[in-house]
């Protein structure tokens, strides 16, 4: 069952407490509460101050290089045969991937903010180098956390992180991936709370960040919803974008909430696959619960401790997801599918033979779901994925899956 | 009147300080909580702070993140911690018991229920670290309305509006955290603690332990003498690491620790 979405309900979304629904809200012990409401206070002050929006905008040009192409992908669309598939291209990006919309915007804030010391957290590695890039830019200290596991398995990341200047911290706790890292930021963050900003990477944490993360990726939908309409001569018929904690996503999706014919696909890590438990796909095999923050759709065992997950893709490799994807989900505007390791990887490779274009691996899933839905739509419908980055840092995970040493 | 402020008015009429000692439940196995329960008792333990492990303990340091990794190796669910509280109150009915933990295993088992099964065994508070009382609408009355204390957090970044909010929503005791850090980070300014817990007594009725960075008899003391009572989690904690495997030792261990941090706070009555 899907509502339809007002403008009136967008106002709202999230309410006045970070709420999106059932999901979102503030769940962090008490130490952080008064650096959050400050950081929400001046959140909302700041985006309608015309100096910082004016800021935001000259760097996401002038540094970014935006507006990023959409591209129709002509072999790609005839190799799926049917609906026609384009490719906004957050590849194309300095620092090759979406994230770095977001960290301009939050390292501004930080400036304005008086904050000198920068925290991340980091997956895949490129929040992490967004992060680093940025604060390199402002002449900011930063301190990125990552997963030990993902410290081996994105090495070229951790090594640009270095050249910037940035000291990457390896988390040995828990599972050693992604939300370990978050957990140690909060730690660091709860620590240093003074004088440091803490950049969350996605949609996900507590308010505010959901509501900036999204206001700060949704460049990548409204450039997309005029591209389209100039370009493809209408409204896209689908979106399609990769899930981990969803920023891209929601970036992407969030210009289109009132535009009913535009039907949305968040693309989950099936790993595996479902059945066998070893995935990331809280939306389509998790239940609600709390976690960093936020209530969200969690992956969780009966007793609500939070399960290990498995991606062939760093980034995605999380068991928690963006408090709007759950509320998306549950009133029916949004469909969250999954698809498994070796059907990105196979996403992967005919992105980068067939239109000479390499995305990074947890792209990779949103372009294997989009050839299938393609697939099963007629010529004259429109399909954009969003290219959320590039493939150079899985070079070596793909190399070790072909059983190849570089 | 709760037990919990049974017990707290009973040592305000002594003139004595609480001390509330913390371990996680399960750890370093869940049959030995029940019994390290006894022992903390008997080295002189006003209230029993008893945490519920959690997977991804975001406000704890290394030593409780440690805790909670050893007794969930052991499969540790909160419905075992509530029947190792069941246990404990075969044998004393007089102690306070506050389940400390995090919001999700509890969100897991379902409020209403967790709130039936606490007061079924004898727990006397809870303390939810990732619940601001902001987000505790639909979970605080589920407990209040069982006569189950509501414990909630003040920080040093807490401002006055919200700790007399905050006190508003709490029962029992609030227990202020002496430093901004996780458990177990750094050393508390004693003189700070006094300043800011001076304060929040101005702004509340209700007693205030302190916790955090309380690591010996000497910063008992010293925490003791400007609050209601004191809160040592980490040091007992990384005592029952390094005693993990030998039982008995570790009783005597944590007794040794725990009695002259009493005999301190005791020492303050006059």
């Amino acid at each position: 069952m899907s509502i339809k979405l007002t403008e009136e309900m967008l106002a709202m979304l999230p309410d006045t407490r970070g709420h999106f629904g059932d999901y979102g809200g503030r769940f962090v012990s008490e130490t952080l509460m008064d650096s959050l409401m400050t950081l929400e206070r001046e959140y909302l002050r700041l985006k309608k101050d015309p100096d910082f929006q004016a800021q935001f905008d000259f760097d996401l040009a002038h540094y970014v290089g935006r507006p990023s192409p959409l591209y129709f992908a002509e072999r790609l669309t005839k190799a799926a045969g049917g609906a026609q598939i384009w490719l906004k291209r957050e590849d194309l990006n300095h620092t090759g991937a979406h994230k770095i919309n977001n960290t301009i915007g939050q390292a501004l804030l930080a400036s304005f903010l008086g904050k000198t010391r920068i925290i991340a957290e980091t997956g895949a590695g490129q929040h992490g180098v967004a992060t680093a890039t940025v604060c390199a830019r402002l002449g900011l200290e930063c301190h990125v956390f990552m997963g030990a596991e993902d410290v081996q398995r994105q090495s070229l990341n951790v090594f640009r992180m270095k050249l910037l200047g940035a000291e990457v911290h390896a988390v040995e706790s828990g599972t050693r991936t992604l939300k370990d890292a978050m957990n140690e930021a909060m730690r660091d963050w709860v620590t240093n709370v003074d004088d440091t900003f803490y950049i969350i990477g996605t949609v996900a944490g507590p308010h505010p960040y959901p509501l900036l993360v999204r206001d700060f990726q949704s460049v990548i939908g409204r450039e997309t919803r005029a591209q389209c309409l100039s370009q493809a001569g209408k409204l896209p018929d689908a979106l399609v974008a990769c899930v981990g904690g969803g920023s891209n996503a929601i970036g992407m999706f969030y210009p289109f909430y009132t535009d009913e014919s535009v039907e949305f696909y968040g693309v989950e890590a099936g790993g595996l696959g479902l059945e066998t438990g070893k995935h990331a796909a809280p939306l389509s095999a998790g239940r609600p619960g709390v976690l960093h923050g936020n209530r969200t759709y969690l992956m969780e065992d009966e007793n609500g401790q939070i399960a290990g997950t498995h991606s062939v893709s760093a980034g995605l490799d999380y068991p928690g997801v963006g408090p709007e994807h759950s509320w998306l989900k549950d009133i029916g505007r949004a469909h969250y599918v999954s698809v498994t390791d070796d059907e990105a990887m196979d996403g992967f490779r005919k992105l980068t033979r067939i239109e000479g274009i390499m995305p990074a691996l947890e792209t990779a899933h949103a372009v294997a779901y989009a050839m299938k839905l393609a697939s099963e739509m007629s010529e004259d419908k429109v399909i954009v994925i969003n290219v959320s980055g590039r493939g150079d840092k899985d070079i070596h995970t793909v190399a070790q899956l072909d059983g190849i040493e570089l | 009147m709760s037990r919990i402020e049974g017990v707290l008015k009973a040592l305000k009429g002594q003139g004595r300080k609480a001390l509330i000692p913390y371990i996680t439940a399960g750890d370093p196995a869940p049959d030995q909580t029940v019994d390290l329960m006894h022992t903390l008792v008997a080295a002189g333990a006003d209230i029993i702070e008893l945490g519920v492990p959690f997977s991804d303990p975001m406000a704890d340091g290394p030593v409780i993140q440690l805790a909670c990794e050893r007794a969930l190796v052991h499969g540790t669910s909160l419905r075992q911690v509530l029947a190792m509280v069941k246990t404990f109150r075969e044998t004393n009915d007089t102690t306070p018991v506050v389940l400390m933990g995090y919001l999700n295993p509890m969100e897991a088992m379902g409020f209403e229920v967790f709130a039936d099964a606490s007061v079924d065994a004898g727990v006397d508070g809870i303390l939810t670290v990732d619940l601001p009382p902001e987000e505790a609408d639909n979970v605080a009355p589920l407990f209040s309305a069982r006569h189950l204390d509501v414990i909630f957090l003040l920080a040093p970044t807490t401002t006055d509006d919200r700790i007399r909010a905050i006190s508003e929503h709490s029962s029992g005791y609030v227990y202020y955290v002496s430093i901004k850090g996780v458990t177990g980070s750094a050393k508390i300014n004693v003189d700070e603690v006094a300043a800011k817990v001076q304060h929040i007594h101005n702004l509340t009725a209700l007693p205030v332990g302190v916790g955090f960075g309380i690591r010996d008899a000497e910063t008992a003391a010293a925490v003791g003498k400007v609050s209601d009572g004191v809160i040592v989690g980490s040091v007992l904690v990384d005592t029952i690491a390094r005693n993990q495997n030998n039982p008995a030792q570790l009783n005597q261990a944590l007794t040794d620790l725990l009695h002259p941090m009493r005999e301190a706070l005791d020492g303050l009555a006059s």
